[in-house]
């Protein structure tokens, strides 16, 4: 319960930033990092609680984001209601992808080459049909108004990611006080134990990847309306499905706020390189690997993991673990 | 309580279980014995419902349960503790516990867990500490105590004395005299054979899928056959 207060402190303390920051540009920085956190929670729902590596998080994201982009362009359906729809889809496609992995037992880099490539025939998929505009992309018409999910000001869409954030937050709180994450977790750390007690480990792990796409497909919707362009690299390209797991990593999987942690530091990271070193291509990628390798040679469990770290000084010293 | 008849079951093309005819009485320790591969954690796997049977029937405390999933077993109150310490190292020892009650004795669980402490006072010292930090004997006190958490008819242990030093052995298998004690009834799955025989109250040997001898300890321990074969002895 101390948990879930903590957490809507920090939304509400979020909540605020609008009306301090008055920089377009920096809020927009604040923007990005929500939605990275959005991103990375998705993630986290399946990969740090459910301890299934994706790396095809794009797959979700992509089919939220072309959804509310195909619909409304092609269809001209509202993009409130193309939210939803690209919440389904997005769901349903995380469906399929357990049904196929889980069933057949797919675990581990198995299961990780298996998405990745999920991912991949979508990207190629929507790079070969009409109406996702192909390799062209697909431009949604700008129509500033609550009405149709734009926004005039950047606050409008700060409120917009940070609801999706927050509900994705509170989606994972209760997993951790729940009984489908205590199952979860179990089949995490032992799938053969959890099964011998009598945990169904398919259903689990179906309804963690499909939580997980809800989630990742809110982002994608998100960025459609956010950037008002999407093409088949954007939409379905690893650069997404890296992203979702690197926020995790850094912030620490398998916790609430990991992901906030690694989203913020993320940004940050490349927000200074940018200034400091300025827009040399490549440069930013190169620190974020260094990172990345930083992290998991000296940082295991994230930046999270650091906190517990203070807050469990009273614990006996040799409790903790190192997992990687 | 136990009753299973000519059961059949494998993987893929392979057949593991050739036909086992098994029973066991409410109260008693059963010992399956036989050396590695014969077959002994498939059949735990198959009674449990992990993995299916090809044929033959399974009747616990009366009822047909060969089609059912682990999970309607584990609520009829067959448990099983699977081979190899399998414990859920990054939750605490209290979580562990907590999981074993997922079930079956969910109600009860405050009390099941006093229950446990009682029997294993090792582990109640460590009840917030990682599971992944207890040593190996303890890691196997915790399978075995979350296995009772589910309030079990029938406790399948499935090698609880494998990968543990010959003092802990002694140990777990006292510890597992005390169960019985406790009015438990408990299939014992075991490659070591003298200290299973010690205290089982009837034994079963395995061998290449087939049940090949059983009876009673004192029956066994003259038999030359399993002197011969999986004793090394004579």
């Amino acid at each position: 319960m101390r948990q879930l207060l903590v957490l809507l402190a920090v939304f509400s303390a979020i909540a605020v930033l609008p009306a301090v920051i008055t920089s377009e540009f920096s809020l927009n920085i604040v923007i990005m990092m929500l939605y990275a956190a959005l991103l990375g929670q998705a993630w986290n729902i399946l990969g740090g609680y459910g301890g299934q590596f994706s790396f095809g998080h794009a797959a979700y994201f992509g089919t939220g984001a072309y959804a509310v982009a195909v619909l409304q362009v092609q269809l001209g359906i509202n993009p409130w209601i193309g939210m939803v729809a690209g919440a389904l889809l997005a769901m349903a496609v995380a469906a399929f992808i357990g049904f196929a992995t889980f069933r057949t037992g797919l675990r581990g880099s198995y299961f990780a080459l298996v998405t990745l490539a999920f991912a991949e025939v979508l990207r190629i998929l929507s790079n070969s049909v009409d109406f996702t505009g192909a390799g062209v992309g697909i431009l949604i018409p700008l129509a500033p108004g609550p009405g149709n999910l734009q926004f005039e000001t950047k606050t409008g869409f700060f409120f917009l990611i940070w609801s999706f954030t927050l509900a994705a937050f509170l989606a994972v709180w209760w997993i951790g006080h729940s009984r489908f994450g205590a199952s979860l977790a179990a089949v995490r750390d032992n799938e053969e134990a959890a099964r011998a007690l009598g945990v169904n480990a398919f259903r689990v792990k179906m309804g963690a990847i499909i939580l997980s796409g809800l989630f990742g497909g809110l982002a994608g919707v998100f960025y459609a309306q956010y950037f008002l362009y999407l093409d088949p690299y954007i939409a379905y390209g690893p650069a997404i499905s890296v992203e979702s797991l690197l926020v995790p990593i850094i912030g620490g999987m398998g916790t609430l706020f990991g992901p906030l942690l690694g989203a913020v530091a993320l940004h940050t990271v490349s927000e200074l390189t940018r200034e400091l070193i300025g827009d040399v291509p490549g440069i930013s990628l190169a620190i974020y690997g260094a990172l990345l390798v930083g992290m998991v040679l000296f940082l295991p469990r994230g930046l999270a993991g650091i906190a517990a770290r203070f807050t469990r000084r009273n614990k006996p010293a040799g409790t903790e673990t190192r997992h990687a | 309580m136990l009753d299973v008849r000519n059961l059949h079951a494998g993987y893929g093309a392979v057949e593991v279980l050739r036909g086992i005819d098994l029973d066991i009485a409410k109260g008693e320790i059963v010992a399956l014995l036989g050396s590695n591969g014969v077959g002994k954690t498939t059949f735990a796997g198959v009674l449990s419902g992990l993995v299916p049977a090809w044929s033959g029937t399974t009747r616990f405390n009366e009822e047909d349960i060969t089609r059912l999933g682990a999970g309607r077993i584990v609520d009829r109150g067959l448990i099983h503790v699977p081979e190899g310490r399998h414990i859920f190292p990054n939750l605490t020892v209290r979580e562990n516990l907590e999981l074993g009650a997922y079930r079956r004795g969910r109600g009860n669980r405050a009390r099941n867990i006093d229950h446990v402490a009682g029997v294993f006072p090792r582990l109640k010292e460590r009840f917030g500490q990682k599971a992944g930090t207890l040593s190996g004997g303890e890691q196997q006190m915790l399978a075995i105590g979350r296995g009772m958490m589910a309030e079990p008819d029938l406790l399948i242990l499935d090698e609880p004395s494998i990968g543990l030093s010959p003092l802990l052995v002694e140990e777990m298998f006292d510890l597992i005299g005390k169960l019985k004690a406790e009015g438990l009834t408990i299939l014992l799955v075991e490659q070591n054979v003298l200290q299973s025989l010690e205290i089982a109250d009837r034994a079963f040997v395995m061998e290449n899928g087939q049940i090949r001898l059983s009876g009673k300890p004192s029956e066994l321990m003259d038999d030359p056959d399993l002197q011969r074969a999986y004793l090394g002895l004579a």
